[in-house]
């Protein structure tokens, strides 16, 4: 089998939806393959995102998608001490945890009444290049071959994306800059059900702890190691079961689910064009490297790839050199934020649990009133100016 | 738990996912990362034959 069409987008999550969505709103002719056979799941997340990014991903909230909103933060060091950002209370935008297996398909929904076509169970199995240039993929639909033309690929295949390293970007990590995490559904357990926490010290080294709460009694317990701290097959899972049997909070809470994934903790990428193509979201290793997160860098990404998508159809132009404009749109709003925590996480690996108990009781004396990694680096560089001395002038 | 920890881990891109399972192609050179990297403990090493 055989099609064409202007813009073939791999991968149905939320940057990829977001890109189909916006190329489509501009009349392109949009394909999205995706190679599971149900939009946004299984989940592979903590589903934690901020409330304020959706107004410039141009996403109304819509309470179908979201379990909970909370209030603020809190941050628990290795001791037990605790500080919170109460975000309601500062008049700031509040925190969000998603139903990603809905949130995920509502924003597919969006692509589609745009006038995006999809394909379920559909994975590429390749990249079609005539020279330098990406021209489509070949793919697996329904277990039959398929060859699609595209005037444009946009890789949106997530933290596995083989689809940019078939066309030969070199995406490679390093062992410090993976993190691997598990995560159970955990209910029946005894939450702050309008914070969400995060742990951090040696029971998560070079990561944290996340519990972040689904409703009352349930939340998604997980957490995230540095894979160059990791020294034994499957430990990841081993030091969650540790957590939560060493926290009475947990133990008596039964898993609904279980979930497990690995995120990249790197710095950007040189490039995240081509001629022929463009990567969005995790693909293009926009995850933040500090919190791990990466809904809100999708849809951006995907929404600032999908405009330079159809503006390159009307040009007719699909060059590297035309995706310029994609790159520094993504490079101007997140580049220096993602150097920047890069930097704080090659920080964190080194920091002992003497250290987190400094930090967490300077922060609560000084108070945070904005919950963001960069809110609380300020505080530390006035606070405990070594422990930021590397990368001050990123601060 | 099917999540291509592997996959995007791989240094070679040697491993994909078939639907639900890592498929190992020709161009794994055995560095074991995909061992580390997966939560679940679910990939071993064979001993070289």
């Amino acid at each position: 089998m055989k099609r064409k069409c202007d813009v073939l987008v791999v991968g149905a999550g939320p940057g990829g939806s977001s890109a189909a969505r916006h190329a489509a709103e501009a009349g392109a002719d949009v394909l999205i393959i995706e190679k599971r056979q149900e939009i946004g799941s299984p989940v592979r997340c903590a589903e934690g995102v901020s409330r304020a990014w959706f107004e410039e991903i141009k996403v109304p909230v819509d309470k179908k998608w979201v379990a909970k909103e909370v209030d603020g933060a809190k941050l628990v060091s290795p001791s037990g001490s605790s500080f919170y950002v109460d975000e309601k209370m500062a008049g700031n935008e509040v925190g969000m945890v998603l139903e990603r297996h809905l949130f995920d398909k509502a924003m597919a929904a969006n692509a589609a009444r745009a006038g995006a076509e999809i394909m379920l169970k559909t994975s590429a199995t390749g990249v079609v290049k005539e020279g330098d240039k990406v021209v489509g993929v070949t793919a697996s639909s329904y277990g039959e071959p398929l060859a699609i033309e595209a005037k444009i690929v946009i890789a949106a295949d997530g933290f596995e994306s083989q689809v940019a390293r078939w066309a030969g970007l070199d995406t490679s990590l390093t062992q410090n800059d993976i993190t691997t995490c598990f995560q159970y559904r955990l209910t029946g357990i005894d939450i702050e059900h309008m914070y969400t926490e995060f742990f951090i010290g040696s029971a998560a080294p070079g990561g944290y702890v996340w519990v972040f709460p689904k409703d009352e009694d349930t939340a998604n317990v997980g957490l995230g190691i540095l894979l160059s701290q990791l020294k034994k097959p499957g430990e990841v899972k081993g030091y969650l079961d540790k957590f939560i049997k060493d926290n009475e909070r947990f133990t008596k809470g039964q898993p609904l689910e279980a979930v497990s994934g690995a995120v990249s903790v790197s710095h950007p990428l040189d490039e995240t064009v081509m001629d022929g193509m463009m990567l969005v979201g995790d693909a293009a290793r926009l995850i933040d490297p500090i919190t791990g997160g990466g809904i809100a860098h999708a849809c951006l990404s995907g929404m600032y790839a999908g405009k330079v998508a159809a503006k390159a159809l009307e040009a007719n132009d699909f060059s590297k050199e035309f995706f310029q404009e994609y790159e520094t749109l993504w490079r101007n709003r997140l580049e220096d934020k993602l150097w920047r925590n890069w930097m704080a996480k090659e920080k964190l690996v080194t920091i002992t649990d003497e250290q987190f108990d400094l930090v967490i009781e300077t922060l609560a004396e000084a108070g945070v009133d904005k919950m963001s990694v960069y809110n609380i680096l300020k505080v530390i560089k006035e606070e405990l100016p070594d422990l930021v001395k590397d990368f001050e002038e990123f601060i | 738990m099917h999540c291509g920890a592997c996959a995007g881990s791989c240094p070679k891109n040697a491993v994909f996912l078939n639907d639900t399972l890592p498929v190992f192609t020709d161009a794994c050179n055995r560095c074991g990362r995909c061992v580390k990297v997966c939560p679940v403990g679910a990939l071993e090493m064979e001993a070289k034959a």
